[in-house]
């Protein structure tokens, strides 16, 4: 089941930091989707970090022009139901979409690694308590999941994320414990309990580094289920509160608009959405790619 | 004793589903009490006051401690009975009842539709990897995935049946006009054709086939790139290249040797793709009108109806486990690698 | 219910039969032109077929309006626009054909009709109006609320004489006695089916009749399907009034506003009830479809300051918020102009029609002038709530009332409330300190609006508004006749206390738009906002 997720590698990892540079070359000279998505991710951090500065409008302000208005020389990608650009809603959404889905995602790597990690290293009861749990949490459909833990906490920011975060965890327990459990007894591990490391740093310090390339790409995949999580939610309802752009809620509302003909309320920040969506995945892609040289040709 | 072995994993497997169980009843029970906002004033209705939103609280049952609530809760369960959805006045196993071959019906279908297109576009991927028909497999299925369901689903609904005119009103699963067949199944297609009334199977496919193909879309990407990563391991393996090196022809190297390998992780995958599907329902449901569980949950979460709630994310949960739960223990009977290590 | 359920209830028609053949005779296309049928879309769910069961919501108030027939019924009238409407002032008779007033007016004598039947056959009688008034005075609720409005409390007020002769007794006049049983509420059910059906747990048979209607009105239900469907059958023995046009009527569930506006603009089906604002702005100019906007009776959009709060204790205050609100631009773009303008009035009340124009509109250098008098020159910090469930007008107007409070240095930040917080929060803990709120009274009197909210714990004082003289008077008027000479003072009196503590700011009264197909005639508008298929007809 987690096949999906993981995938273990059992080849040991000998590679050089030049040998890494120079595989990354090769696979972006091989891939150039992988190449373009790396562009793209680049782009999508300059816009939310410089986006709110650079925009022509206030994203929030209404009444900057007419009433929807289709998209023209001043408002590019025209103006919502009550006159607020939408060129500039939709780039100043990007930071908090990706603030969302980097919160989320750092924020299950973090527990479903430490949890995965014990779980791997000492097995026993703690290994299976938290199996259990995990499996608990993957038994629902995930979307289902975090609809009903936003629903019941309430839907602001911070919960959206940590309803993203739980549904995410499994993900990251299961592969640090996959990857931990068949490195519990390597040699190096031994090398290094033998020279008098504590448990935990040998954990933490030797074993733990070896399981971030798969994880890589595990977080670059769930940086677009992120956002995608956050857009559903909104579209039901449980999204972020107005008037804070965020692409989910703007597709949500400007859905509303299709059949009116207002298109442009919905495809703007649905290719936004989209096309950040397609980028993480696309770099989990290549990622996985760079990572993994059993799935290497 | 092989047979042996294979039995205990067996059984093993299914004592392990059993905390996964109990731990599902606690969430939903957790879940639903942590609702917001009180479904007794929301159901008292607009004029009602204190005394009558009280009233309603006990019949209800919403009066008693949480603790209390829960055994009965599971008391009810053990019986079969899952109580009564207040948003639409059903008992909520009559609405699962009703309601889960709708989204079965739609979830498979996607299923299925997104495995004929996947499977052969990994396949063709994988023969010729890095080639621009890999990328454009890549870029294909991975655009399929980006987009938001409910978003592709109101495109779909605006050119076919709004500008086009080709696709049946979004409204449920069947035409107005038509009335459903007897069930047996459930699932109207199947069940119009044991009936023999070919129009209305047309009928239905009609209906299906937008949301079939907005949530089909969306599946590609996990089954065309775990088939083309499968197909590149196979392809790689001693068996294969001992094959061609036999000198059979290139399709049936492709086929019998490795495709027919490949198939397995794959099939694995397909209980995580499947919850996938059912999570994405949820929203393609709303847009087409679509009589599931889905469209009831989230209807039923938006006015805090526990009983829904919570027998809508039960029964999910449990379909997943039994899934689960057999996709694994096949996996352990026919894997011949499992017994060998015993 | 499934389909044999349904066959064991109250209708004989047998489903198959009478839709199969439909469905291989009529090309799909011609489905809703047809004249026997009509489709109506709405996005609601109804969950119940009787209005008394606790639980039941505001769109299955349908069924008991068309299955169900009361003692009395509204008249209709023509509004200035050409379209129909009930008639709050012309009380008609529905199963009663007479009735007398004794002088003091608190004994009402009913004659009920001799020719009225229930769908099986059997008349009805005077018992059957005794027991399903008892039912609905007795189940609590909502139903036991909306009796009480008209002074209905008790199964000893009311007495069945004889088969034809039923009486009330009140305990004092009241005006809103005869109005109130024309409300969806007092519907007569048929007593015979349903203590048939009683339990000793549940004598008055609701787990029975919320599945099985058992009534004498110009429609049954031949078919529900909680979350989908219901189908309407005609009852071609009707007593009522005049034979429905339609044979048949289907109301589909969808639940996606954009879904539905497609549905009806692609003729798709006859008609798509309480569709928002822009679209009834939209479509009424397309080919096609038509759509009737009715301004609701005795409703208003409002903007309520909660007096919990501490600065909204400040009646300058509360009037500084009044005067920052841009009005004009709300209307437009959250009403999409549709609807009645409530603001930019007299400065002196002059009638007592209601809702009518508050004095206030925009005018910033005013609400400045108010704030900079009190404690909170500097501004504050306020959330301003709504309900998601009616978002598609609260939120643009929370945005431009955000935008308008801005500018008088008070800084509201926007919440939207998922709909089954809203009541507890907002309606029954009443918490909320400044949000949007949009009552509006079933029974057409200024007073009774005024009851339900000005009284401090009324449910649509969500503001704990507390003023003893504006309780008085509505204490005095609420039951007063309005011929009274007291009566428009008093009322008036109401209006210049609302207007002047002004707790609840009127933005614009909304309207209740439903679009239909070219074809489909006879619409008539209800205060209780649901769709009333008995008039309709195809053209």
């Amino acid at each position: 089941m987690s096949n999906l997720a993981i995938t273990p590698s059992t080849a040991p990892r000998a590679q050089t930091r030049e040998g890494y540079w120079h595989h990354l070359r090769y696979i972006m000279a091989e891939n150039p989707l992988t190449g373009i998505s790396f562009g793209l991710f680049f782009g999508l951090i300059a816009v939310a970090i410089f986006g709110p500065y650079l925009v022509p409008f206030d994203p929030v302000a209404t009444g900057v022009g007419p009433a929807l208005q289709p998209p023209g020389v001043s408002h590019w990608f025209g103006t919502d139901h009550l006159g607020r650009d939408v060129f500039s809603r939709v780039v100043v959404a990007t930071r908090l979409d990706l603030l969302i889905s980097v919160s989320a995602v750092t924020l299950s790597f973090v527990f479903g690694s430490i949890i995965g990690c014990f779980a791997g290293y000492f097995g026993g009861w703690t290994d299976r308590i938290s199996g259990r749990l995990m499996d608990t949490i993957m038994a629902f459909p995930l979307f289902v999941l975090a609809m009903g833990i936003v629903a019941a906490a309430g839907n602001s920011i911070e919960n959206i994320v940590y309803a993203t975060a739980i549904i995410n965890l499994p993900f990251y327990a299961r592969m640090a414990r996959a990857e931990v459990s068949i490195r519990r007894n390597a040699g190096f591990v031994q090398a290094a309990r033998l020279s008098g490391n504590s448990e935990l740093r040998v954990l933490f310090g030797h074993i733990f580094p070896n399981t971030l390339p798969p994880m890589m790409v595990q977080i670059s995949l769930n940086m677009g289920w992120a956002i995608l999580n956050a857009a559903g939610l909104s579209f039901i309802g449980l999204g972020v509160q107005p008037p804070m752009p965020e692409w989910g809620i703007l597709v949500a509302e400007g859905a509303n608009f299709i059949i009116s003909g207002e298109w442009w309320l919905v495809v703007f920040p649905g290719m936004a959405l989209m096309l950040a969506v397609f980028t993480f995945n696309l770099i989990g892609d290549g990622l996985r790619d760079l990572v993994d040289p059993q799935r290497r040709t | 004793m092989s047979l042996g072995v294979k039995s205990k994993r067996v059984l093993t497997r299914l004592l392990q589903a059993v905390p996964t169980v109990f731990g599902i009843l606690v969430v939903c029970f957790i879940l639903t009490r942590a609702l917001p906002g009180d479904p007794a004033a929301y159901f008292a209705g607009d004029m009602a006051d204190e005394a009558s939103i009280e009233q309603v609280r006990e019949n209800l049952g919403l009066d008693q401690p949480l603790p209390i609530q829960f055994v009965t809760y599971v008391g009810d369960l053990l019986q079969g009975d899952l109580g009564v959805a207040i948003s639409t006045g059903q008992t909520v196993t009559q609405e699962l009842a009703k309601r889960l071959p709708a989204s079965l019906e739609l979830t498979l279908g996607a299923l299925l539709l997104a495995l004929t297109i996947a499977v052969p576009l990994g396949v063709l991927a994988a023969t010729r990897p890095n080639s621009w028909v890999d990328h454009l497999c890549r870029f294909l299925v991975t655009a399929g995935v980006s987009l938001p369901t409910f978003f592709t689903g109101l495109a779909l609904l605006y050119v076919f049946y709004y500008l086009l005119g080709w696709a049946p009103p979004p409204m449920g699963r069947l035409d107005m006009m038509f009335l459903p067949p007897e069930s047996i199944t459930g699932f109207y297609t199947i069940d119009s054709l044991i009936a023999g009334d070919w129009a209305l199977f047309k009928a239905s496919l009609a209906q299906m086939a937008l949301p079939l193909i907005t949530l089909a879309l969306f599946t590609l990407a996990p089954i065309a790139r775990m088939t083309r990563a499968a197909m590149l391991q196979t392809l790689a393996s001693d068996y294969v290249r001992t094959a061609r090196a036999a000198g059979l022809s290139r399709r049936r190297v492709l086929i019998t040797y490795a495709f027919r390998n490949a198939l397995l992780p794959v099939i694995t995958t397909l209980g995580m793709v499947f919850s996938f599907v059912l999570g994405a329902n949820v929203l393609v449901e709303k847009v087409f009108a679509w009589p599931g569980i889905g469209s009831f949950a989230v209807e039923a979460l938006v006015v805090s109806d526990y009983a829904a709630v919570q027998g809508f994310v039960l029964s999910m949960a449990l379909l997943f486990v039994a899934l689960n739960l057999l996709i694994d223990v096949t996996y352990t009977l026919i894997d011949p690698r499992v017994g060998e290590d015993s | 219910m499934n389909r044999r359920n349904f066959l064991k209830g109250a209708t004989t028609l047998s489903v198959g039969a009478s839709l199969l053949p439909l469905a291989q005779l009529l090309p799909r296309a011609a489905q809703a032109a047809s004249n026997e049928t009509a489709v109506v879309v709405f996005g609601g769910t109804i969950n119940s077929l009787d209005i008394h069961r606790s639980g039941t919501n505001r769109a299955s108030y349908q069924v008991a309006i068309n299955c169900y027939d009361r003692l009395v019924s509204f008249g209709t009238k023509q509004t200035a626009d050409g379209s129909f409407s009930y008639d709050f002032s012309n009380v008609q008779p529905e199963l009663a054909e007479s009735w007398e007033i004794s002088d003091d007016g608190t004994v009402m004598t009913f004659k009920i009709r001799k020719d009225a039947t229930f769908w099986d056959g059997k008349p009805v009688t005077a018992h059957d109006v005794k027991w399903s008034l008892d039912r609905a005075v007795s189940l609590g609720g909502f139903p036991t609320v909306q009796m009480k409005a008209g002074r209905l409390e008790s199964p000893d007020q009311f007495k069945a004489i004889d088969d034809q002769t039923f009486q009330i007794t009140l305990p004092f006049p009241s005006k809103l006695a005869l109005p109130d049983l024309a409300t969806p509420i007092p519907i007569i059910i048929n007593s015979e089916v349903a203590k048939a059906n009683a339990t000793p747990d549940d004598p008055w048979a609701t787990e029975y009749l919320h599945r099985n209607p058992a009534g004498s009105g110009a429609f049954k239900v031949m078919r529900w399907n909680a979350g989908e469907q219901l189908v309407y059958e005609r009852n071609d023995n009707w007593a009522c009034g005049p034979l429905p046009g339609y044979q048949r009527v289907m109301l589909r569930e969808v639940p996606a506003q954009s879904t539905r506006r497609a549905l009806i603009e692609r003729g798709s089906v006859s008609a798509s009830q309480n569709i928002p604002n822009k679209d009834a702005k939209e479509l009424a100019e397309k080919q096609g479809v038509k759509v009737v906007s009715t301004p609701i009776e005795n409703c208003i959009y409002s903007l309520c300051t909660n007096l919990d709060f501490e600065p909204f204790k400040d009646k300058r205050v509360r009037q500084a918020v009044a005067w920052s609100i841009p009005y004009e631009k709300i209307f437009e773009q959250a009403a999409y102009g549709q609807g009645v303008p409530m603001w930019g009035g007299a400065d002196q009340v002059t009638s007592i029609a209601w809702p009518q124009k508050s004095p206030y509109e925009q005018n910033l250098e005013k609400a400045r002038a108010l704030m900079a008098q009190t404690a909170y020159k500097d501004g504050f910090e306020v959330p301003l709530s709504f309900n998601l469930s009616v978002a598609d007008w609260a939120e643009p107007t929370a945005l431009l009332i955000q935008q308008g409070l801005a500018e008088i240095g008070i800084k509201a930040s926007i919440e939207k409330i998922p709909g089954a917080n809203w009541r507890t929060i907002a309606l029954v803990e009443k918490k909320l300190p400044l949000h949007l709120e949009n009552f509006g009274g079933w029974l057409n009197t200024p007073d009774y609006y005024f009851f339900w909210a000005y009284i401090k714990g009324n449910l649509f004082n969500s503001y704990n508004y507390d003023n003893p003289e504006m309780a008085k008077l509505i204490d005095d008027t609420l039951d007063m006749a309005i011929s009274h000479p007291d009566y428009a003072p008093n009322v008036t009196r109401m209006i210049e206390i609302a207007f002047d503590d002004i707790p609840r700011i009127p933005l614009w009264q909304p309207t209740l738009n439903v679009a239909f197909k070219e074809g489909v005639e006879g619409y008539e508008y209800w205060f209780h906002r649901q769709m009333d298929i008995r008039p309709l007809k195809p053209a």
